[in-house]
């Protein structure tokens, strides 16, 4: 019997031990803590008839004093806490109307009270062995996550160059999923966060309604009118079924994580309380769920940044680019933001660019900058001067790639945490047809949001039309700004390849993409007639670009989701691939005709 | 017209697709092997995990019927050429106006006692790949290679990720020093010897393969007397033109199927292209067959115009080709003999430390480039094919030989170290002028065409 994985010493099954014991600490310590209610920690309400009628509620129903065992339990008691209390203020309402001249819904408790506060209620009511030591919880999952992750790569550094992705098809945790599978988890995907929406709209079913629709069209369009129905691919990611079964478990366990992340933070207020210390330090203010992201996010992009490293380490272009990605999200993502809070101004991530930002031009961002001095003011120009000059200039000279893989946080994760499953986007003609459509379709919505949003910001008038303001934004950040880029974007990694969200979803690298496939200098070249079209380039395309259909023509690659990865040329195995910035009047060097196989004067009959 | 190409490798599917692009006739093409067509030498690929066997297909298969390419699966018996009539195996028969044999090659066997024996096999066909893996999902625990080829480096390779001990006999004194020139083939030798697990045998050549009494390997003995205990026997002493069905017919046979310079046979309408022709005059400095994958590639795109009647003679242009030896690429163009002949001069440079190097080839006489040979640098196609054909002075090459380098960016450029390497040895005085870029590239290149008419 031979061996279908990779050699790995005795250190590295240590590593690869500690670390799941990190990820298995991580997890569990989601139950380890018990929550009790005093007086202090129950909500206050707005004014002082709320949080009078919550403390009376909750004294009544013997919710003040008691000890649960979960966020659960807290949740159901605190909601028949909230409706008594709610009912309490309604009878009196009804009675006598609102004191101190306040509004019937300033009075009243809204429903939106409850969500609201469920998160600081239960954070605030935790205690157990995180609060007592969140140093050491952070120890014992980051920083043992850490140790293992590395003590599994560092050895990797002794390999010698060259291409490593040996038994990649053999792992069941990188060998994906057939199509039927993949369409499987996908569609369900798609229809419960459409579901979820109905509750997240507080149940106004038009925008979910509408966003089924256009998926629905999008696929008659591609399947009837375009006849895709006929062309099944046959090099979608899949060997036989279901058998990438640790592929599946961590793309479960992904997307359960941003479930809770984005729409049920209660149930992770242990990792808040254990990132706590860290963001205290760093900006001076308390935790929330983006701090324990942004912290987990940072350290994955910096280890598997490392585990890059020892993979390309015979290619210097890799080496720099991952070097890169690392340093915009320690240093820009993470760091600068708590440094700016730190010192009192708006904390900004100043990387980011709208449409990818999408909440650059609501309301509250303009602003809390417009209200921040000249710093705001600053910030507010460089914003606007980044999409207007930085990605056309840029991406004029070096292609979109100069954001896409060498700068963005997207990209930062994909091309590390990701980079194990590069392998599995689709490369066929019916998944770049879904592509065409679905990016340029996020695009044009997210400046139709934009419009909606500013028509607002500055008429102060929400309702355009039947359609209001707030209602399509806060369902394009559901729907695109989590759903998209968050569940499906990073949850998919181990199932549809690590840039699903970049290559079908970004609104930016839309926008970047159409700079660089029609005025820019980046193209990928191929070295004349010597691809023997095996196929790895296409292959460990993470955008699903089927290079090799150029390659083995002669024909220079310009794409517009091509995003300078350079892992084609890393991996192909006889030096045909180059990514250059050349003179981009020669568009001759794409065209498709070009063929150099046989000398030029018998080319000359063609 | 009905034209049938035997073979979907690389020579019978650039035919068929350059003849649907310039023509309405009937396509058909058949293969034994496989319904669909795939990259040959991209299968170590698939043994070694880095890609599913259908990724190793670079059409997907919609592709055929949308170009109205008939495929079918079958191998032919044989050929009544006289009624233009193909036999199936199993017996059924089909028509044809024009026939194309692209029939490619097959694993060499040197009549070595125990050849027949289950877990014997080259590495040349989907069926040997499946071979391979199942004898390593069975019983292999150490393989011994035979022959030091491309293919036999490429099974040692394959193995070598399985973790499966090779021994590795190779008849000459260093690796490939038939093709490979003294410094380079020393480099891969020890290249190879580096690999942990990987037993090269030098001067080492098989004598008989032992079984075990059921039919199965368990010993390859060297001449000489040498036993190496083994489940598998893998060979790669070369290829030879798949034509044994093809004998006692009337098409001409020499090494391969004889063909003309319009890649015809002796017989009307029927041409032979890729690994199974030989050229009765090939162009001076080639050989006759040349079992590449690029010949398979532009016989195609040729054949397609003579079948089309437009008489194309087949013209290759400059010699290229690529390889990898485990980590170590290896590109070459133009003329690049082993031996440094008569009237040539050449220059090797070599990096102190990495496994890269360089050797230019010039005639001694005009002084103007014949090639490139190159290691673990990657080198344009373009410009060093564009020098060769125009000539280029050897000082005027090496001047500006950084438009040549392909590396990728950031890589170091070894131009600078290797133009003062050529001045110590010419004893000129060049300065290197030009430095790796697509910029320059495309200067250069305008600049060629608008000198001569010969490059479009
Ligand atoms: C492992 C390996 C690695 C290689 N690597 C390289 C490389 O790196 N670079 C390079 O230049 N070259 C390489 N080569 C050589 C290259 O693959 C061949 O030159 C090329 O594939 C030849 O193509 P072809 O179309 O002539 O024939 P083939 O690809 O051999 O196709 C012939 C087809 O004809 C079919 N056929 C034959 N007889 C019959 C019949 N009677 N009935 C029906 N069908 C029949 C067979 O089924 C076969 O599919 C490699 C070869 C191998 C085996
Ligand atoms: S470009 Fe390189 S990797 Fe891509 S198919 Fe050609 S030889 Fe293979």
């Amino acid at each position: 019997m031979s061996n279908k994985s990779v050699h790995k010493t005795g250190l590295q099954w240590l590593g690869l031990g500690l670390f799941c014991l990190a990820l298995l600490l991580f997890t569990a310590m989601l139950g380890l803590e018990s929550y009790t209610i005093t007086s202090d920690v129950l909500p206050e309400g707005s004014n002082k008839y709320q949080k009078a009628a919550i403390a009376k509620a909750a004294k009544d129903l013997d919710f003040t004093g008691q000890t649960f065992g979960s966020p659960f339990e807290v949740k159901s008691a605190y909601h028949e806490v909230f409706t008594k209390a709610q009912g309490a203020l309604e009878a009196t309402f009804e009675k006598s109307g609102a004191p101190d001249d306040l509004g019937e819904w300033d009075f009243k408790l809204g429903d939106g009270y409850f969500k609201d506060q469920l998160f600081p209620l239960i954070r605030s009511s935790s205690t157990g062995p995180i609060t007592a030591n969140p140093w050491l919880w952070f120890g014992l999952t980051f920083g043992l996550g850490i140790l293992g992750g590395l003590l599994y790569i560092l050895p990797k550094f002794s390999a010698d160059p060259g291409i490593k992705n040996d038994h990649i098809y053999h792992s069941p945790l990188t060998r994906g999923l057939t199509l039927t599978w993949r369409s499987v988890f996908l569609g369900f995907t798609i229809i419960g966060v459409l579901a979820y929406g109905v509750t997240y709209m507080s149940g106004q079913w038009v925008w979910p309604a509408v966003t089924a629709g256009v998926a629905i069209l999008i696929s008659v369009l591609i399947f009837i009118v375009q006849n895709s129905a006929k062309h099944t691919p046959q090099r979608s990611a899949s060997p036989d079924m279901a058998s990438g079964t640790l592929g599946i478990l961590g793309g479960t366990y992904l997307i359960v994580f941003y479930l809770l992340l984005y729409w049920s933070p209660y149930l992770i207020t242990p990792w808040v309380i254990m990132v706590n210390p860290l963001t205290e330090f760093l900006s001076g203010g308390s935790a929330s769920q983006w701090s324990v992201y942004g912290t987990l996010y940072t350290v994955i992009v910096l280890v598997m940044g490392v585990r890059m490293w020892s993979k390309y380490q015979h290619n210097k272009y890799q080496l720099v680019r991952t070097g890169s990605v690392m340093f915009f999200q320690t240093g820009f993502a993470f760091l600068i933001p708590d440094l700016m809070s730190r010192l009192g101004g708006p904390s900004v991530d100043l990387k980011l660019i709208w449409p990818l930002d999408y909440s650059f031009f609501f309301d509250w961002n303009l602003n809390s900058l417009l209200d921040s001095g000249t710093f705001g003011i600053f910030l507010l120009g460089w914003g606007v001067a980044l999409i207007v000059i930085g990605v056309p200039v840029l991406t004029y000279f070096y292609g979109k790639r100069w954001y896409c893989s060498w700068v963005c946080g997207c990209g930062g994760l994909a091309e590390t945490m990701g980079d194990p499953y590069r392998q599995l986007s689709d490369k066929s003609m019916r998944a770049w047809k879904y592509e065409r459509f679905i990016i340029h379709g996020v695009l044009v919505a997210a400046i139709v949001m934009t419009a909606a949003v500013l028509y607002h910001f500055f008429t102060g008038n929400a309702q355009i039309w039947i359609f209001n303001a707030y209602d399509i934004r806060k369902w394009y950040g559901f729907l695109i700004g989590a759903g998209f880029a968050g569940v499906v974007g990073t949850g998919f990694y181990p199932l549809m390849g690590n840039r699903t969200w970049c290559r079908f979803g970004c609104p930016l690298a839309a926008y970047l993409g159409l700079v660089q496939r029609y005025k820019s200098k980046f193209r990928i070249t191929t070295n004349g007639s010597q691809c023997i079209s095996c196929g790895n380039c296409s292959t460990y395309c993470e955008m699903g670009i089927d290079v090799r259909y150029y390659a083995q023509r002669g024909q220079d690659i310009v794409r517009s989701s091509c995003v300078g990865c350079g892992v084609c040329s890393a991996v192909c195995p006889r030096g045909v691939l180059r990514l250059e910035n050349g003179d981009d009047t020669d568009q001759f060097r794409a065209d498709e005709t070009r063929a150099i196989h046989i000398t030029a004067d018998s080319v000359g009959i063609l | 017209m009905h034209i049938v190409i035997i073979g979907n490798g690389i020579a019978g599917v650039t035919a068929a697709r350059h003849l649907r692009k310039q023509s309405q006739h009937e396509i058909t093409m058949i293969s034994g092997e496989s319904e669909f067509h795939y990259s040959r030498p991209a299968l170590m690929y698939s043994y070694m995990g880095h890609m599913r066997s259908e990724d190793l297909k670079p059409y997907e298969d919609w592709f055929w019927e949308k170009n109205r390419i008939n495929l079918k699966r079958a191998w032919v018996e044989t050929i009544r050429f006289n009624e233009k009539q193909l036999v199936f195996a199993d017996g059924s028969t089909m028509n044809y106006d024009k026939l194309v044999l692209a029939v490619g090659s097959t694993t060499s066997y040197y009549d070595w006692p125990g050849q027949d024996l289950d877990g014997v096999h080259g590495m040349v066909t989907l069926q040997d790949i499946e071979a391979m893996e199942r004898h390593s999902e069975e019983r292999l625990k150490r393989a011994v290679i035979v022959g030091g080829g491309l293919i036999g480096i490429e099974m040692a390779e394959c193995f070598h990720t399985r973790q499966i001990p090779v021994s590795f006999l190779v008849r000459e004194e260093s690796y490939w020093n038939r093709v490979l020139p003294p410094d380079e083939s020393t480099m891969v030798t020890k290249h190879i010897q580096r690999k942990h697990g990987i037993d090269l045998r030098l001067e080492t050549e098989l004598s008989e393969i032992w079984g075990d009494g059921d039919g199965k390997v368990k010993m390859a003995v060297a001449k000489g007397g040498e036993k190496f205990p083994c489940e598998f026997v893998g060979i790669s002493a070369g290829v030879k033109p798949n034509i044994e069905w093809l004998s006692f017919s009337e098409l001409e046979l020499g090494r391969g199927i004889k063909v003309n310079d319009h890649l015809e046979t002796n017989l009307k309408d029927v041409y032979a292209i890729g690994d199974c022709a030989e050229l009765i005059e090939p162009q001076p400095g080639r050989r006759p067959i040349e079992a590449i994958w690029y010949t398979g590639r532009m016989m195609g795109e040729t054949v397609a115009y003579n079948i089309l009647g437009k008489p194309t003679p087949y013209r290759p242009g400059i010699f290229f080709n690529s390889a990898k030896f485990f980590d170590l690429e290896y590109q070459v163009y133009g003329s690049t003999p082993n031996e440094l002949p008569e009237n040539q001069s050449w220059f090797y440079w070599q990096h102190p430390t990495e496994d890269k190097a360089i050797r230019l080839y010039w005639s001694k006489a005009s002084k103007a480039v014949l090639g490139f040979h190159l290691m673990g640098i990657r080198y344009r196609h373009e410009v060093c094919e564009a020098w060769i054909a125009n000539e280029t002075n050897i000082n005027e090459v090496v001047e500006h030989l950084g438009l040549a380098n392909f590396d990728p960016e950031f890589y170091e450029e070894h131009e600078e170290a290797i133009v003062s390497a050529f001045n110590a040895q010419e004893g000129t005085s060049i300065k290197l002028k030009s430095k790796r870029g697509l910029s320059g590239v495309q200067r250069f290149l305008k600049k060629l065409t608008s000198k001569s008419t010969a490059r479009v």
